[in-house]
């Protein structure tokens, strides 16, 4: 009796765990949830968690309920290979990631290895945020889609704005010292040497990655140099915490950044005082002045209590619902076909399109300032009462680059 | 270039003086009881986290003083209830109990706080510039804790040079038994020490969390250099510590501000321009080896002067 007890207790959990398996599409989230990336990784799940729940209220996917299995990778691709094998062997079928783009090359290796191998047990990884130019070209795979524009599609954009500044004189790149710091670097030197060779580079900085808790020497450095504009693609604690230190020694420069909405980063811009004089570049942001997008913005914060820092998110859960009606189906094949060249009407207004020749998806992009809110701009950033203005948007087509992608196809 | 040489040598001493905060009670502990403490670091995440809360509770004053106080008291008990019961067993045990104390303190600190980094700010009083040099500013409140280092450091001197109290802790370091048989209470000298060492180690993550980050992987970032200062500097020996950490601050801030590369140092000879495969290590910034700097030196001192800078003994 004893032992028959316990024969149920054990395997009827297992009875109810497959049952539910059955029924949901796991979608492991592979991010920072510990260490330098943390801040971000937290906003990110939080961010795929409330996306999970907005399709789950309106039926899943196909019916099935979408789950969001967090697993922290903590910014390390040895680590996430483990976590991605953890999660394939839970019965997970795809995996999203976005931070660091040293852990986006090893988890497309990982996946499209794992595809060859085990047929029938096909696994999708969808990147929100690894913008490593590589990863779409010569390291391309059929079984990667990214939602973020990558690295070059921002840099080209960026130093088109910047070539109609005539102020900037003196540039300083700052960067973290792993492959997508190192993209931002050469795009940077090769794209401003092209548009405007009067420029001149007087300080070009690696430093490694998330592992810097005072960047005091580094603006000592810039300070120095007697630069204008500083044009970095750090992100994470590497952007709050130059920020932060620019702020404290009261560096007045302009700032040309990827990602200087990032936790942390709003707070330590208000600081410096710097009124729109720091910029970044994205696929959406708070102001856009897209109706829907406001209203998006205004429950995604009522809710999470964050401001919607990956509109790309939305894009990605959207669209893999549209791919999957499509589809007719939830199985990894039949939606990666269905994704390709899907056109999609996203989150902040316009058009975009998934690329069949390398997966990349091409969409509006838009350069915002930080400063003074306008009167239709209801949006600040962690309660600093600044928030983004819209300086600039560069549409779809303008926003494509070739690719030399040669998409291996199963 | 004065300008980058002085910012740069104000944030190395600043750095310096902090790891010295750290460095001193490691060093002291480790001459007394022979026991390199591995929690040390944790000790100084304690601090920031405790500072972090009872900010939020009671303001950043009290918490200055509370927070040192609660880790110095939870130091004491270490001593008093895993140490001197390790201590029979030998060296290894007790290393091994302050090794696993280290991965204890940091899981319980994420647990409670989390794993990302915490809202510490600097207190409303010192957030302002407090001076300017070249349009350079500094933030007061990096003044305050070089004021802060630089009292702790005098403070220690004179204990430890000009009183009792220091006679016998001194004592206590080489000849323990004799200490023992004059009639004072050595197992009791050896919790004191240990926990004014915890709570100078709390002291400095009060202080330096809302500079730097507080997080719950803040002791790993740190705990490596402080062996590294310590032996740099001598085992047991304060004022090899202090010399060390100063060296270890600035080296580190200077190497940051360097430019150079292996490559440029050959002049127009650079090696860098034929093809190899070496280009990328020719091309490599001091900057971009800067956090390596400290453990080379370490190597080096190693090889060159194993008992360290100002050490008296091999160990």
């Amino acid at each position: 009796m004893r032992k028959l007890t316990l024969a149920i207790a054990v395997i009827a959990p297992m009875l109810g765990h497959a049952a539910s398996a059955e029924d949901t599409v796991k979608i492991g989230y592979i991010d920072p949830l510990s260490g330098g990336g943390a801040s971000v990784g937290e906003g990110g799940l939080k961010t795929f968690q409330y996306l999970a729940d907005e399709l789950n209220a309106k039926g899943g996917i196909l019916g099935h309920k979408v789950e969001i299995v967090p697993l922290d990778n903590k910014t390390n691709p040895q680590e996430s290979l483990v976590q991605a094998q953890k999660a394939i062997d839970a019965g997970v079928h795809y995996i999203t990631q976005g931070n660091g783009s040293s852990v986006g090359a090893a988890l497309s290796d990982f996946v499209t290895k794992n595809n060859t191998r085990n047929p029938g047990k096909e696994v999708l990884y969808f990147n929100y945020a690894a913008v490593d130019p590589s990863l779409t070209n010569e390291k391309c795979s059929y079984w990667h889609f990214r939602w973020d524009a990558s690295s070059d599609i921002k840099m080209e954009a960026l130093t088109n704005y910047m070539k109609d500044t005539a102020s900037i004189k003196k540039v300083y790149l700052i960067n973290q010292d792993y492959s997508f710091g190192q993209s931002v670097r050469t795009d940077a030197r090769k794209m401003l040497g092209a548009k405007r060779p009067d420029i001149q580079i007087v300080g070009d900085e690696l430093h490694p990655l998330l592992k810097i808790t005072d960047f005091s020497p580094y603006i000592a450095k810039i300070k120095a140099s007697g630069a204008d504009s500083v044009v970095t693609g750090n992100w994470g604690q590497d952007i709050a915490l130059l920020l932060k230190a620019a702020a404290d020694a009261g560096l007045k420069v302009n700032w040309y950044t990827y990602y200087a909405g990032g936790a942390g980063g709003p707070t330590a811009i208000k600081q410096t005082g710097l009124d729109h004089q720091v910029f970044q570049i994205t696929e959406g942001f708070a102001n856009s002045g897209n109706q829907a997008a406001m209203d998006y913005e205004k429950a995604f914060r009522a809710k999470v209590n964050l401001s919607l820092w990956y509109p790309r998110a939305v894009n990605e859960m959207r669209m893999f619902k549209a791919a999957a009606e499509k589809a007719k189906s939830i199985d990894p094949v039949k939606v990666a076909a269905a994704l390709e060249d899907l056109k999609f009407e996203v989150l902040d207004g316009g058009q975009g399109l998934m690329r069949k020749d390398d997966h990349q998806f091409f969409q509006p992009i838009y350069i915002s300032s930080f400063g003074k809110l306008a009167a239709n701009e209801p949006f600040d950033e962690e309660s600093t009462g600044w928030g983004w203005h819209l300086v600039s948007k560069i549409d779809t087509p303008q926003a494509m680059v070739p690719t030399t992608c040669k998409m291996v196809r199963p | 270039m004065l300008e980058l040489i002085v910012i740069s040598t104000l944030n190395g001493v600043l750095f310096g003086m902090l790891l010295f905060l750290l460095s001193s009670g490691l060093t002291v502990i480790f001459s007394m009881m022979g026991v390199l403490n591995f929690a040390h670091a944790s000790f100084y995440m304690l601090g920031a986290f405790f500072g972090f809360q009872l900010t939020k509770w009671i303001g950043f004053w009290p918490a200055l003083v509370l927070a040192p106080l609660l880790v110095g008291a939870i130091g004491m008990a270490v001593e008093r209830y895993g140490l001197r019961n390790t201590h029979k067993h030998g060296h290894v045990a007790e290393l091994l109990l302050t090794f696993g104390l280290a991965f204890a303190i940091e899981e319980i600190v994420s647990m409670i706080w989390g794993r990302s980094p915490l809202d510490y700010r600097v207190p409303a009083l010192l957030d302002f510039p407090a001076f300017t040099i070249f349009s350079t500013n500094y933030p007061a409140y990096k003044i305050f804790m070089l004021a802060v280092s630089i009292v702790i450091f005098v403070a220690l001197l004179i204990v430890l040079k000009r009183t009792r109290v220091g006679l016998i802790v001194q004592a206590a370091l080489t000849h323990p038994h004799m200490v023992g048989h004059l009639g004072h209470n050595v197992g009791r000298v050896f919790m004191v020490v240990f926990g004014v060492g915890s709570a100078l180690a709390g002291l400095a993550g009060v202080i330096a969390g809302p500079a730097l980050v507080t997080q719950s992987d803040m002791a790993a970032a740190l705990g490596p250099i402080l062996f590294v200062v310590i032996v740099f500097g001598g085992l047991g020996s304060l004022p090899g510590a202090f010399i060390a950490s100063l060296v270890i601050g600035l080296v580190q801030t200077f190497a940051v501000a360097l430019n150079g590369s292996l490559a440029s140092a050959f002049g127009p000879l650079d090696p860098s321009t034929g093809p190899s495969v070496l280009t990328d290590i020719w091309n490599v910034t001091i900057a971009q080896v800067a956090p390596i700097v400290p453990y080379m030196l370490l190597v080096l001192i190693l090889i060159v002067r194993p008992m360290g800078l100002m050490g008296t003994r091999e160990s």
